[in-house]
């Protein structure tokens, strides 16, 4: 067997035969099953996914994931990394929330050193955590409602999105992979007019969600390609380790900000949207709701801003004592957790990280079996995947 | 080509430092003293808990802003941990650190407890299986279930050691998101569970060969084979 054999179409037959799906008592036409290849190259699997489809006729009996084509060996890397040189790596997973990422992996490592960043870093961390949430949420809402054919939420979260950007660049000059934070604190104090480019852009913003919703909370496509589509119940999700917006939209109030809050947001009043039915329209009414309160969190952090130190405590090498902790933070996407087992050097022992896209991914067999092949798409842009963070 | 064939000759001296991973013989890794600290506290810790354990929890506390004074894992106790290990005995014992719970469990006991925790003690949401390797240990590997309860807003972990070569009861009849999780320890640790309905690699290509995550495994002797084999001519790094 080679090494290349993911890319060979005889592998197909393998995958195939482990297929054990359960075949329906009577065929929805009476045709044959048929096994097509969705991906690794299709422009609505959100990066390099596989999904092998099972299908009679336009139905989907079963669905299989074939994932692993970015990886990158990122816990590997940590090992041979110290902690200050692999934090700009976490930015790679989910590129699309890099801040949070940062957040996570900065806290998880304070926490095992038992050092705390300054409450000035604090609030930095949460403005820009939030911004990246709401950057994270319209990139999905674009890509999502493309998938389903409404081009021009695309145009829309763009250029809105450039906003946070903007911000974000001019705040540590990086756009995407920001590395915003460091371990005990930020590196950048905010540069001068940071407060009034933040609030500028919750008054521009707000508007702006009401304008995609125009668009598509009413709209009859979208009703109709969303309603009851992709269903999964708060039992099946829990089963599944399910987390994030696709957890709350099937009526789990549970939000690791409040639950068990980290950083300071304790501090802040927001609410946690949760959905009813758990299919893709409610997941898209949990996350616009979630953008909302992002801007909530963000209004009161950026007039509350205390002064004093960005950086906390922390020795210029880090060297954690010997132990092991888990921290998780509540990602765009969801539960965002590292596992990181210090022997007391300069490098971690080993570090893992617990990513929402992979586990939530898991869920897509159970949420598109019985429905369409176009339902498929949909599904995939609900669950909201960033395959950087799937594959690692 | 005659300048590719001289790059092996580099790779050679950079190696003490990215190969500290001799499969076992190779001494000059400085991982090698850090791989036995783990197992090392590990061992240590059940003696400690009886004495040192009123005396290290304050201390850790106090001295948390400025230096991080070196804290140690301290007894968990709670009525959960009460009731097992009244029925287990010395197959279990229940730590503190930072904060955080953990239980370390025999190996023998593992399906039994995680079901347990999940049918009497809502723990519910199966957040992630990992495992994690100590080459210089009998017992080389640790594996590791991170458990959250709705119900309890509580999060613990359940750590076991196994051999090379041993197997593990599988979680996925407890927690069906535990399928992908141990394939990923799977691809990565060679760490078989029994019962799994479909156990093979995730996320690396079914012919790879090795384990990553293993502590033995070098990044660039994997890489200089690989790139050999593939592409045919020599590593660039």
């Amino acid at each position: 067997m080679s090494i290349s054999e993911k890319g060979n179409p005889n592998a197909l037959a393998n995958a195939v035969s482990n297929l054990d799906l359960d075949t329906p008592e009577k065929p929805y036409l009476d045709s044959n099953e048929l096994i097509i290849n969705m991906g690794p190259q299709h422009p609505a699997t959100h990066g390099v996914l596989r999904v092998i489809l099972k299908l009679d006729g336009e139905k989907v009996l079963g669905t299989e994931c074939v994932i692993g084509y970015l990886h990158r060996g990122v816990e590997k890397i940590a090992e041979n990394r110290t902690y200050t040189m692999f934090n700009p790596y976490v930015d790679r997973m989910d590129y699309c929330a890099a801040v949070s990422n940062g957040l996570g992996y900065c806290e998880a490592v304070e926490k095992l050193m038992n050092v705390e960043a300054p409450a000035r870093a604090q609030y930095i961390r949460v403005i820009l955590t939030e911004l990246n949430r709401i950057a994270s949420h319209q990139l999905w809402l674009g890509t999502h409602a493309l998938d389903i054919g409404a081009m021009t939420p695309l145009f829309y979260t763009f250029r809105d999105r450039e906003e946070i950007l903007k911000i974000f660049e001019r705040y540590c000059g990086a756009r995407l992979t920001t590395h915003a934070f460091r371990i005990g604190g930020c590196q950048y104090e905010t540069y001068a007019g940071f407060e009034k480019d933040v609030t500028n852009f919750l008054s521009f913003f707000a508007p702006k969600i009401d304008e995609y919703e125009a668009l598509l909370t009413t709209n009859r496509i979208w009703l109709e390609r969303t309603k009851n589509v992709g269903v999964i119940s708060a039992a099946d999700a829990i089963a599944l380790g399910v987390t994030g917006p696709v957890l709350r939209a099937s009526g789990v109030k549970w939000d690791l900000r409040k639950a068990q809050p980290y950083a300071n947001y304790s501090k802040f009043d927001f609410e946690i949207p949760i959905g009813e039915n758990g299919d893709t329209y409610d997941r898209y009414l949990v996350r616009m709701e979630e953008m909302r309160q992002s801007m909530r969190i963000i209004e009161q952090a950026v007039g509350g801003i205390p002064e004093g130190p960005i950086m906390g405590k922390v020795p210029k090498v880090i060297k954690p004592p010997v132990g092991e902790i888990y921290h998780s933070i509540e990602a765009p996407k969801g539960e965002l957790g590292y596992f990181i087992v210090s022997d007391g050097s300069t490098q971690p022992y080993r570090l893992r990280v617990r990513p929402p896209s992979f586990v939530n991914l898991q869920a897509l067999d159970i949420m598109v079996r019985g429905l369409l092949i176009a339902d498929v798409v949909a599904v995939i842009g609900t669950i909201d995947i960033v395959l950087g963070e799937v594959d690692r | 080509m005659a300048e590719e064939v001289k790059t092996p000759a580099p790779p050679p001296p950079p190696q003490p430092q990215p190969a500290k991973t001799g499969p076992s013989g190779g001494s000059e890794g400085e991982k090698k003293p850090t791989a036995e600290k783990p197992a090392a506290a590990e061992s240590a810790a059940p003696a400690k808990p009886a004495a040192p354990a009123g005396k290290s929890d304050v201390p850790a506390k106090a001295a948390a802003p400025a230096k991080p004074a070196v804290p140690t894992p301290v007894p968990w106790t709670s009525p959960l941990v009460e009731k097992y290990r009244n029925q287990y005995g010395s197959g279990l014992e229940a730590l503190t650190y930072l904060g955080q719970n953990y239980l370390s469990v025999d190996r023998s006991l593992i399906p039994d407890i995680l079901r347990r925790l999940r049918e009497d003690e809502q723990f519910d949401y199966c957040v992630d299986v990992t495992a994690a390797h100590y080459p210089k240990r009998e017992k080389q590997f640790d594996v590791i279930w991170i458990l959250y309860s709705f119900a309890r807003n509580e999060r613990m972990r359940v750590k076991t050691q196994i051999a090379d070569g041993a197997s593990i009861a599988s979680a996925v009849s407890i927690w069906p998101t535990a399928n992908w999780l141990e394939r990923e320890v799977y691809d990565m640790f060679g760490i078989r569970f029994d019962g799994h309905p479909d156990l093979k690699r995730i996320l690396l290509p079914d012919g790879w060969k090795g384990y990553p995550l293993r502590k033995d495994y070098g990044i660039l002797q994997q890489d200089t084979e690989w790139v050999q084999i593939n592409l045919g001519i020599e590593s660039g790094q």
